[in-house]
Order: structure tokens, then C-alpha cells, then sequence
């Protein structure tokens, strides 16, 4: 079983939106939403200051909210490496999962279903790295299977510092970030 | 790490951004009026168990009372159907069952709440509504049926208890699921709804009670508030045998609403910070007006001191705490869904 | 404690009042709002759908380069049924490794921007109503043909001159100068790169490039001194910055904000703008004091190093201290860092240097101080560059102008190597040396680029023709006689893409789709008009197909094989000097010069000094503006896919001075300069990531065209506020950080 997840490197990465902008072009994400987000988290008083910049997006929970409140299946964990994605015409529009999501991560799509990151599920099946990783002109993400011990995430885990967001709320986020 | 100064998000999604706000009028308004059915049932079904009738009569509990919860009912529904952003597919609700969800439960209980509640009525549907049974003499024959088996006169008194309280409680825990909202994420949210559904129901009942009364027993609705202010020198018992008793339970139904809305928040204000910070929206935050008035002030204060003065026979029984109470509930279900949804994980970074 | 800015909970203050609005809120219910999505959804859609009349079907890519910015990296578009999808790095380019930047990836937005020009425009009332009417090329072309020919009979050709930005003008230099006019700027070099050229020129005898022949892939510290990579997405450069990060190598970063570079830094010198010079000597007084440079590369390739150490003998970091706000220790501690690593040491050159007037000499200070550090040449420094080369298309020699250029009269610049764009405009203001009556500008919004919007309406007052060629409507488009649509790179061939580099390599750029409406390629639109004007003997070519493949034969490839690759690659050669690379200063004195001999024969300092900055009026800002990574210029704002990114700019305040003023982020606010000028309403982000006496905002917003629709208004342009520049005196560079606002809190 694989087991999917990304790694990215807030090192590397300088917030220049081409994750953002790739996820748009590759999934045609209608005008005035996005799947995946920049956020920027200041500490410190000038000049002593510490910046991380984040590459935000569904976190592919192991222990998803938006699945176990959806009433119709919608939202399900895909068999292919715990993708979380939702299905179009099992939704029914009831944005109880967007009500669920601490990440925020879930959108109304015009189109009335409620739409998300897939991990490019469409690419990962081809054996293709989700856009956002693909395109990244830093490389600072990274995508694969953390049930590998051998797979460059799984490697990334083992030998550098990450942390996950707001793990205190019990999701069991799939995308880490190294500092 | 130093203070966190500055978090930037760059998304913009509709309805997410800058917070959360998917749920407009229609969940509060579904919320108030499930929890509206729940009590209705309730009350239904314990005066049905309580009385265990052999003969029709004219129990307001036991007829109007269910009518109204199948009106409630489907006007719950029709709105919450409003709210659904896919609505051609509303059908898949009714495909699966998905143990998880409250939302799935929901959906299911719905559909036992109009059999309940159903059988409850016509037990005495032909007393209630003599028009009908003229016209559809069946349902003489059915409330027949019913009203000659004790054991099936129970056993709807006791779906509608079972059925009611479900539904009450589910109305809470769809909110109270929700662990992404600190303000939600509480069990309480299950009783409270309940329990605040029940008042509203009694409060209900009691103001179609005061509502029906005789001409000269019944203050002029606009004026309500004033003439049970100045009428306090006069005031006299209305002379009905359930009044005092729908008083008496709403009484006790805020009492144990407010004990729970206490309980609630002091489990927020001594949890993490953003279960703090989301209690601060209702107790000082943005929400606190409405909050102190609208909910505590007007919707369970004021109404219970009413209540109380008429059980005393120091006042008249006026509509005005049923529409006091009936308001609080509404109120309470706005603030939660609005407050709810802009309470988030985000202030844990602070 | 600080206060907590925190964007996306600002509405939280209005939320008391739900109550109240709940009328009016339950029109914005979710059914009208995904009613309203729908809609522009849809439209979007409608405008990608144009091609429908193909009927093609399935999915095909097609090789070309990006032209979002002036790096054009080789990219692959997809087209999905007719219709433009995707467009991501050509991995076979040595420029992008395959990954595009974030502009480059939405630069297909540019195709279906709401806002590009559909067809030739003439104007019909005065200068800058912006009133129009749509005309053909013929037309277009015959009457700017008419007038340029009037020019030429009245005042000579050299009465013409033009502005042009990028690849893309190469055919209108071309037509212009077989029209017989020399008077051709781009604002990249007097608004631009220009000091910096101009400051390495005369230290190595040569300039760094473009794409910068920065080594950032191999430096073991890299020193950025207000280059703010990663917030300019210059891609090579952030690519290999990335790396350099990633396998922690010393980041020194030198920046009145502490910018996202800075964030990667080891060491962060929050440096007082404008005294950056200062820093420089300083760091040299610390290297030649503890004879911490290279020795052996000096000797053998240094000119005038005794004179140059006896100059900065006294500059020391306490020197510099007061002047910059930085620690001596500090200062020390960072220059024995740069030395530690060197020769693999690398003091970046940056690009846009045009900042206080000093800047030719600044960027002269970085040069000597990467000589210092024997970093010119080497691995980790700056390697030596090559380009395929590609023979010209053979053509009629232009005619020789009698007239000197028209920029730089009596050579008051004397070291301006390119001709000065702000140099054009102070002619046609003035009329000397000789009038200019006629402008073509191609591809640069000159209202946003050069300083003093105001100098640049006057002079266009001056005019006779005044023609503007481009894709959007911009500001400057607004004001011309003529307004000529280009198609969109993607829909176009364009010239041979060959820069020097540390790979040599020829791109080709090639179309994907047709242009939607009535616009033209450079090429053919340069061609048209040269014919119109009698020059057709300089197009010998049918099409521009067989330009392309006549000069690649020329030069042994093949036509067929850059059109499915989209890149060559030339043979590599040595890259630095250790290797075998060519080592040639073309200096005065053939070395590296430490101490220059020119400049000092020109009045000008051998050795650079450092000058203080104009004293900051109490109660006022340092008006400061960069880049924002998804936004290319004044020119991407009204793409749809990079605006749905960012669609206005912010200023950036200092957290406390924000606090004092009583300003949050999120807040509007305008600001005012010295001269008066009130900027549009902008938001603040009130931020501790910059000093107290700057602020900060990114170029190229609050536009005023109203052929920019989906831009108007939105953010407030940094240009409006550069009313004041300083001219730098070796090249006429336009410094334009010397502008101070104060914030008006009444938006």
C-alpha cells in the first residue's frame, strides 16, 4: 500500500506563487479561487526577524474531518495512497466538510460541488508529480510515498526537522514542512 | 520562536475568506426549527404517555402540537434545502447511510420524525379539526385504531419522546462535530439544542394557548409588553389547566438550557486558547451584544422571571414570554452558526 | 507584546452587526454568489473558447519561450482542444531546468486577458482621452508611414526615436535604423541595469549581462545588497539561489526591508537607504586592512590596487556606522565571512541599480569588491559566458547619420554606453541638440518606466507622430496618435533567442495559437512599415519562417529540428579562468581596474567615494519599490491568471509606526510626496519587516488607462510618486529611491 504525502522544504521556498499559479492552469480552478495558497508566518521585531513561508493546500489528513462528516461519500479516502478527493455528484452541497476543514483547504465550486487539491490525482496515476511540485522553479516540495523508508520523502522525514499544521487538531496532516 | 507579529494567507476563496462564513440564514433557521419539532415531539409524547387517552380530546400538546411540528418539519427541510449548493443531487442523502455523519443521521431521523409525529396527531386529529373528519372519515377510523390500543398509544408517545430527542440532539451535535470551530466543538451543543428546543416548544404551545383564550383574557399582541407591565397590580391567573404547566416546564427547560450555555462556556474558557478566544467572541468579542441580550437577557432571563411572576399569579399569562423565548432560541442559533464559523485553529499562533 | 496583524481576520470587526444586515446579507446568499462565479467563470471560458472555430480536438505541445519578463525561458505549451491549457519549463532550456516562474506558468493569461488590444486604433481627440477609432493595418500603417516621412523631409530621420523593451523589438530597431535614426533607448538602461554596466564596464571592461553571468550555483556566500531574488523571479538565478539555500551556503543580505532573501540569510544588515556605498568601503577597508583578499589575483590581473588601499585605508566600520546604522562588528564579521570563501564568494551585481544618483560608482564598489575577492572569472564567482553564434540575415547596409545621438548632448555623460531614455525625453522637451518629433515605443509603458510622469506627457506634447505598438492598453498606449495590437508571444514567431550564457544555446519562439482578433507579430508589423516607407530592400525575406531558417542554416542547425525541440544547445566551452576561459579585461589599462585612470581624467572619483544621502524630512518615508514575483512591470496586472494572485499592491509600513499612526494592515491610506503628489488609496501591511524611516511598495499598480479595465484603479503605482530622480553624472542613470511620501490615513 502507498501512502502518499508531500514534503516541503520552507527553507527553500520564497513564496513565489508559481505552486499556486500551476494548480490553476492544470485544473482549471475557476477565476477567484484556489486550491493551494502562500502564507506567511512573522516573528520577532525588526531587525531581528524570522520569516516562514508556506505553500498551503489540503493536508490529505490520515484522520480526515471532511470525510467522516460528509452524509453522502462524497468525501472519501481514495484507495491509491490515502488521496482525500471528492466525488462531483455525490455531493450534494452541504459545505459540512468546509465547516469541518481546520486548514480552510475546501471551496464551493461554481459549478455547486465542493471542490479541493486532488494531489493531482490525474497526474499521480500517470506516475507524474502533482503540478505544484512539478512546476516548483525552487524545488522545494516534494511528493511520494512515505510508506517507502526508501522514497525521497520518507528520507526528507528521517533527516531533517518538520512540523506539521496544527497537528493539535487531530487530523494527521500528510504534508509536512522542514524548517 | 519570538511573537508571532503577522500571518499573511494569501487565499481568497468566496465564502472562506477572510473567514469562513458558508452558512447564512438557512442553517440557523433549520437548527431553530428542528430543535422547534424536537421539543414539539417531546412534549407530544410525553403528554400522550402521561394522559394515555381512551377518548379524543382537544390536548393541544397532542394535536396542534404535532401539526405544527410537520409544518416546521417541512419548512426545516424546504430551508435547508435552500442552503444545499448541489441541490439536483439531494437525493444521494437517501443512498447511503454513512455512521459517521451526523448530517447522514440527520437525514435519516427526519424521515422517522413524520410517522411520529403523524400517529400522534391523529389520535385526535377528528376533535382537533372536526372539519377534516367530516370530510375524510378515515380519519375517524384511524384515530379509532390507535385510541383503542393503549400499547400502541404509548408506543407512539414513547417514538415521539425517542424520536424527538434525537432530533434535538442531532441538531447540536451537527455543529458540535465540527472540531475545525473551537466554538462548536463541544457534546454540549447536543443538549443545549434540546433543551432549548423544548423551551421554545413549550413557550410555543403556551402562547397559542394564552393566544386562543377568550377576547377579554387576551392582550392586545402589539402592546403585549406594556400591559403585562401595567397590568401587574391585576394580574390573574389564566384560568386553563396547561398553562401553568407549559409555564412550569418552560421554566425549568431555560433553567437547564442556561445551566448548559454556562457549562458550555466555562469548558471553552478553561480549554486551550482558541476555545478561550472563541468563548471571548460571544462573552466580549464582536457577538457579545447580541449575545447578552438577544440570548441570555431577553431569550432566557426576562421570560423565566415571567414565567415565574405568572406560576405566582403575581402576573397575567401573556404571550410575551413565548415570543421572548421563542426569539432567544432563533438568536442562539445565529450566534452559534455566525460566531461558530468565525471562531478557528489560526488564534492558536498568537 | 506587539500587536497582532492578522489579514484574514479583519472583517472579525465588522461582524458585530450581523444581526443588523441580514436583509442585506441574504442577497449575497450562496446561490447569487455562485451565480456571479458562474458568470465570470464562464467568461473566462468564453474568451479560451475563441478557437473553437477549429474544431481541434486532443492534446498537442508546442516548444517556444516564455516572454513574461526579459529572462525567456524556454517553455512547452499544451493545448487542449483547440484551447490553451497549460505552459510549463522546456527541460532541454538551461535557463529554466524545465520550471517555469510564476509568471511564466500563468503567462497564458496573457492570451485571454479581457484587456488586450484587438485592432490598429487612431486617435480622435486630444492626446490622452484615450478616444479611438478602430482603423485597418493598412490604414494604421499608411498614416504613421505618411508622418515619419514628413519628419524625416522636415527635420531629418534622426528626428524619430523610439523606446523599446525587449526581444521583441529587434525588427522595429531594425526598420528604424534603415530609416536612418540612431535615437532608439530602452529604459532598461538609464532606469535600469544601466549603473551597473556602466560600474562594471569600467572595472572589468565589460558588463555582467543578461541573464547575469552570477555563478550563484557554486557560491559558497552569496552577498545581496538590496537585490531581493525571489521577490524578482529572475528564474535561473532564484533556481540556483534555492540551491545555494538548501545546501547552506552563507546568505549576507543588505536591505532597508528585510526582504525574502533576507530571510534565508545568515546574516541580515539593515542597511539606512541610500548608504550602501558606505557599507562597500567599508567591507573593502576590512578586506585590505586584515589582507584578507586575493593576493595572487590581484597581482596578476589588478590595476592600481596600492592607490585603491590607500583610498579606503580610512573608511573603517566605525566610519560606516553612523552613516549606515550597522554594527562595525557586524560589518567585520560579514567581510571576514565573504573572504573566508572566496574566490566561490559572490557579491551580486543586482539588475534594477538605478536607486540615489551614486549608482554607477556603487555598482563600481561591488565590482572592485569581487575583484578583492578574486571572484571574476571564477567557480562560485561570475563565469566567463558564450553564445551560439548565429550569423545576421544579410542586408543593405543602413545609412550613416550625420547627426550625433540625441540623448546625451556635449557627451555630459560621458560614460553612458547605451543611449538614454530620459535622455530622448529632455531632447523633445528642449528641441537640442535638434528636435524630436516623432516616438515609437514597443513594449515598455513609459509612464510607469521612466521618472517624472509629468516630463513625459510635456515632451509627448512636443510631438508630431507618436506611435505606441503593444499587447494591453497601457498608459502610455493611452497618449499615443496610434496604438498598434501585437499579438501575444504565444501566438507568434519572434527572433532567435541566443543570450550569453554558461550554456550557449539558440531558442526559438513559435506559435501555439492564433491571435484572437485583429493583432500582428513585431515582425510582421516592423516588415510592413519598412515597406510602406520604401525600405523593403532591408526584408529580403518572404516570411519570417524564412528568416528563421536562412540565419540557422547560416549557422549549421536545423530549422525543423528548433521547431520540435524549441532549444539548442551550442558546444559548451570553459567557463572560468581555472579551465581555460578566455581571460580579457578590456579596461584602458587591460587589468581589473582598482583604481580607474578614466574616471579620474573625467572629473570624476578613480576610487569610489561615498556621498550622504539628501536628509530625510521629519515626519516623512523613504518612498521604496520592488518587485512582486507574479507580476512582470506595469504589464501583467490585467492578466487574469497572475492577477488572480495578486490583484492590487500593499505599502508596507513599520509595525510600530503603524501602531503610532493608529494604522492596521488591511487600511487604506494614501500617500504624498514632497511635490505634492497624492498617490490612489492603498492598503498597509503593517509589518516588522521594515525599518521605520522606509516605506515599501511593489511596481506597477494603480493604473489610469482606461483601456485597462480589470486594473484601473486597483493599488496605488510608485511611479506617480517619483516626481524627484538623481541623475547619476558618469551615465545618466535616473536614481530613483530619493522620493519621500508622508500618509494621509483618510483614504
Amino acid at each position: 500500500m502507498s501512502h502518499f504525502a508531500m514534503v516541503i522544504d520552507t527553507r527553500r521556498c520564497v513564496g513565489c506563487y508559481d505552486c499556486v499559479v500551476a494548480c490553476k492552469t492544470e485544473n482549471s480552478v475557476p477565476e477567484g479561487f484556489c486550491r493551494d495558497w502562500i502564507t506567511e508566518e512573522v516573528h520577532g521585531a525588526f531587525p531581528t526577524v524570522q520569516l516562514e513561508i508556506r505553500s498551503e493546500r489540503c493536508n490529505h489528513c490520515d484522520n480526515p474531518p471532511c470525510v467522516s462528516c460528509c452524509p453522502t461519500g462524497a468525501s472519501h479516502i481514495h484507495e491509491r495512497g490515502g488521496i482525500v478527493l471528492v466525488t462531483h455528484d455525490k455531493c450534494i452541497g452541504c459545505k459540512a466538510c468546509i465547516a469541518a476543514c481546520p486548514y480552510d483547504a475546501r471551496y464551493v465550486h461554481p459549478d455547486g460541488y465542493v471542490d479541493k487539491c486532488t494531489f493531482c490525482v490525474h497526474r499521480v496515476e500517470k506516475g507524474l508529480n502533482p503540478a505544484c511540485v512539478s512546476v516548483c522553479p525552487t524545488h522545494c516540495m516534494h511528493f511520494g510515498d512515505i510508506d517507502d523508508p526508501e522514497s525521497e520523502v520518507s528520507r526528507l522525514l528521517q533527516s531533517r526537522p518538520h512540523h506539521t499544521l496544527m497537528p493539535e487538531a487531530g487530523t494527521e496532516p500528510r504534508i509536512f514542512y522542514l524548517t | 520562536m519570538n511573537t508571532l507579529t503577522e500571518l499573511t494567507v494569501s487565499r481568497h476563496n468566496p465564502l472562506i475568506d477572510p473567514s469562513l462564513h458558508v452558512w447564512e440564514w438557512q442553517i440557523p433557521v433549520y437548527l431553530f426549527l428542528g430543535g422547534l419539532v424536537a421539543g414539539l415531539m417531546i412534549i407530544a409524547g410525553v403528554r400522550l404517555i402521561a394522559v394515555q387517552p381512551k377518548k379524543r380530546e382537544a390536548l393541544i400538546c397532542c394535536t396542534i402540537g404535532p401539526l405544527l411540528g410537520l409544518a416546521f418539519l417541512s419548512l426545516g427541510m424546504f430551508v435547508l434545502f435552500l442552503d444545499l449548493s448541489h441541490k439536483l443531487y439531494v437525493w444521494r442523502l437517501y443512498t447511503t447511510f454513512q455512521i459517521t455523519s451526523p448530517m447522514s443521521w440527520g437525514s435519516w431521523i427526519l424521515l422517522l420524525v413524520y410517522p411520529a409525529l403523524t400517529a400522534n396527531a391523529l389520535a385526535h386529529l377528528p376533535e382537533a379539526i372536526p372539519a377534516l373528519a367530516t370530510r375524510f372519515p378515515v380519519i375517524v377510523r384511524w384515530s379509532d385504531f390507535i385510541l383503542s390500543r393503549t400499547r400502541l398509544v404509548v408506543g407512539i408517545g414513547i417514538a415521539n419522546v425517542l424520536v424527538g430527542v434525537a432530533l434535538g440532539i442531532y441538531t447540536g451535535i451537527l455543529l458540535g462535530s465540527l472540531g475545525a470551530r473551537p466554538l462548536w466543538n463541544s457534546a454540549l451543543l447536543g443538549p443545549l439544542f434540546l433543551f432549548s428546543g423544548l423551551s421554545t416548544a413549550a413557550a410555543l404551545l403556551h402562547g397559542i394557548l394564552i393566544f386562543t383564550a377568550s377576547e377579554e383574557e387576551r392582550p392586545a399582541f402589539a402592546d403585549f409588553l406594556l400591559s403585562s407591565l401595567s397590568r401587574l397590580a391585576q394580574a390573574r391567573p389564566l384560568d386553563q389547566k396547561v398553562a401553568p404547566v407549559l409555564a412550569g416546564a418552560d421554566n425549568s427547560f431555560l433553567t437547564i438550557e442556561f445551566g448548559l450555555l454556562v457549562l458550555l462556556l466555562i469548558g471553552l474558557l478553561t480549554s486551550t486558547a482558541v476555545h478561550q478566544a472563541a468563548a471571548g467572541l460571544l462573552l466580549t468579542g464582536p457577538y457579545a451584544a447580541v449575545f447578552w441580550v438577544f440570548v441570555i437577557s431577553l431569550g432566557i432571563v426576562v421570560p423565566l422571571l415571567l414565567q415565574t411572576l405568572e406560576l405566582q399569579n403575581r402576573i397575567r399569562h401573556t404571550i410575551a414570554p413565548s415570543v421572548l423565548v421563542i426569539a432567544g432560541g432563533l438568536a442562539l442559533r445565529f450566534i452559534l452558526v455566525y460566531a461558530g464559523q468565525q471562531s478557528h485553529w489560526f488564534h492558536a499562533l498568537n | 507584546m506587539y500587536a497582532i496583524y492578522i489579514y484574514m481576520h479583519i472583517v472579525h470587526r465588522e461582524a458585530g452587526y450581523f444581526m443588523l444586515n441580514l436583509s442585506r446579507r441574504r442577497f449575497l446568499k450562496i446561490s447569487a454568489a455562485t451565480i456571479a462565479a458562474a458568470g465570470a467563470y464562464e467568461s473566462s471560458l468564453r474568451v479560451l473558447a475563441r478557437n473553437e472555430k477549429t474544431k481541434e480536438t486532443g492534446i498537442r505541445t508546442v516548444p517556444t519561450f516564455c516572454n513574461l519578463c526579459f529572462w525567456e525561458c524556454g517553455a512547452i505549451a499544451t493545448v487542449r482542444d483547440g484551447k490553451l491549457w497549460k505552459i510549463e519549463g522546456n527541460p532541454l532550456d538551461p535557463l529554466s531546468n524545465g520550471r517555469l516562474c510564476p509568471r511564466g506558468t500563468g503567462g497564458i493569461g496573457a492570451q485571454f486577458d479581457p484587456d488586450r488590444l484587438r485592432t490598429p486604433l487612431i486617435r480622435v481627440s486630444k492626446r490622452g482621452e484615450e478616444k479611438w477609432k478602430s482603423v485597418t493595418w493598412d490604414e494604421a500603417l499608411n498614416y504613421i508611414a505618411d508622418k515619419m516621412q514628413k519628419i524625416k523631409t522636415e527635420y531629418g530621420p534622426e528626428s524619430f526615436a523610439a523606446f523599446i523593451h525587449g526581444l521583441g523589438g529587434r525588427f522595429f530597431k531594425h526598420t528604424l535604423r534603415a530609416y536612418g535614426t540612431n535615437n532608439i533607448a530602452a529604459p532598461s538602461f538609464a532606469q535600469c541595469r544601466g549603473p551597473r554596466d556602466v560600474g562594471f564596464t569600467l572595472t572589468y571592461g565589460e558588463g555582467v549581462g543578461s541573464p547575469e553571468r552570477t555563478d550563484i550555483e557554486n557560491a559558497q556566500c552569496i552577498v545581496l545588497i538590496g537585490s531581493h531574488l525571489g521577490e524578482n523571479m529572475h528564474n535561473t538565478q532564484v533556481q540556483e539561489f534555492a540551491d545555494a539555500v538548501g545546501r547552506g551556503a552563507t546568505v549576507i543580505v543588505a536591505d532597508p526591508r528585510f526582504s525574502v532573501a533576507a530571510s534565508k540569510a545568515k546574516y541580515y544588515l539593515p542597511v539606512k537607504a541610500g548608504t550602501d556605498l558606505a557599507l562597500l568601503l567599508a567591507w573593502m577597508n576590512v578586506i585590505v586592512g586584515e589582507k584578507l583578499y586575493d593576493k595572487e589575483y590581484i597581482d596578476k590581473y589588478g590595476f592600481g590596487f596600492e592607490q585603491f588601499a590607500t583610498e579606503v585605508q580610512s573608511f573603517t566600520p566605525e566610519w560606516a556606522y553612523p552613516e549606515t546604522g550597522i554594527d562595525p562588528e557586524l560589518i567585520r564579521a560579514t567581510a571576514r565571512e565573504m573572504a573566508r570563501y572566496r574566490p566561490a564568494t559572490l557579491i551580486h551585481p543586482g539588475r534594477h541599480t538605478s536607486w540615489y544618483g551614486d549608482d554607477a560608482q556603487r555598482s563600481r564598489a561591488i565590482a572592485i569588491l569581487n575583484a578583492l575577492l578574486g571572484s571574476w572569472g571564477r567557480k562560485g564567482g561570475f563565469y566567463v559566458p558564450a553564445e551560439v553564434d548565429i550569423p545576421a540575415y544579410p542586408v543593405p547596409p543602413y545609412p550613416k547619420s550625420e547627426k550625433p545621438l540625441a540623448d546625451n548632448p556635449g557627451n555630459k555623460y560621458p560614460f553612458a554606453d547605451e543611449v538614454i531614455s530620459t535622455g530622448i525625453r529632455e531632447a523633445t522637451l528642449t528641441g537640442k541638440p535638434y528636435p524630436i518629433k516623432g516616438w515609437l515605443v514597443y513594449a515598455t509603458n513609459l509612464i510607469y518606466s521612466l521618472p517624472n510622469q509629468e516630463e513625459t506627457i510635456r515632451a509627448i506634447q512636443n510631438l508630431d507622430l507618436f506611435v505606441v505598438i503593444d499587447t494591453i492598453g497601457s498608459e502610455i498606449a493611452g497618449w499615443a496618435d496610434v496604438v498598434l495590437p501585437e499579438s501575444v508571444y504565444l501566438e507568434r514567431y519572434d527572433e532567435l533567442h541566443t543570450e550569453a550564457f554558461r550554456k550557449p544555446f539558440v531558442a526559438l519562439r513559435q506559435p501555439v495559437v492564433e491571435a484572437p482578433n485583429n493583432q500582428k507579430p513585431n515582425w510582421w508589423i516592423a516588415k510592413s512599415l519598412a515597406e510602406k516607407l520604401g525600405l523593403g530592400a532591408y526584408y529580403p525575406w518572404k516570411d519570417i519562417e524564412d528568416y528563421l531558417a536562412t540565419r540557422l542554416k547560416l549557422a549549421g542547425y536545423s530549422f525543423d529540428q528548433l521547431k520540435k525541440d524549441g532549444v539548442i544547445h551550442g558546444a559548451n566551452t570553459a567557463i572560468y579562468y581555472e579551465d581555460g576561459a578566455p581571460i580579457v579585461f578590456d579596461t584602458p589599462s587591460g587589468k581589473i581596474e582598482f583604481y580607474s585612470v578614466q574616471l579620474q581624467k573625467a572629473g570624476f572619483d578613480p576610487v569610489p567615494r561615498y556621498t550622504r544621502p539628501d536628509p530625510q524630512p521629519a515626519g516623512s518615508y523613504r518612498l521604496l519599490y520592488g518587485r512582486a514575483p507574479m507580476h512582470s512591470f506595469s504589464r501583467t496586472q490585467t492578466n487574469p491568471l497572475l492577477a488572480d494572485l495578486e490583484d492590487k499592491n500593499s505599502v508596507w509600513v513599520n509595525a510600530k509606526e503603524a501602531e503610532r499612526l493608529g494604522l492596521r494592515s488591511g487600511d487604506y491610506i494614501r500617500l504624498r510626496n514632497l511635490d505634492g503628489e497624492l498617490s490612489n488609496k492603498i492598503r498597509v501591511k503593517a509589518t516588522e519587516r521594515i525599518r521605520p524611516d522606509c516605506v515599501y511598495m511593489t511596481h506597477g499598480w494603480g493604473h489610469t488607462s482606461k483601456m485597462l479595465r480589470s486594473a484601473f484603479g486597483k493599488g496605488a503605482s510608485d511611479s506617480q510618486l517619483i516626481t524627484r530622480y538623481k541623475t547619476d553624472p558618469l551615465m545618466g542613470g535616473t536614481g530613483m529611491n530619493v522620493n519621500f511620501v508622508t500618509i494621509e490615513t483618510e483614504a
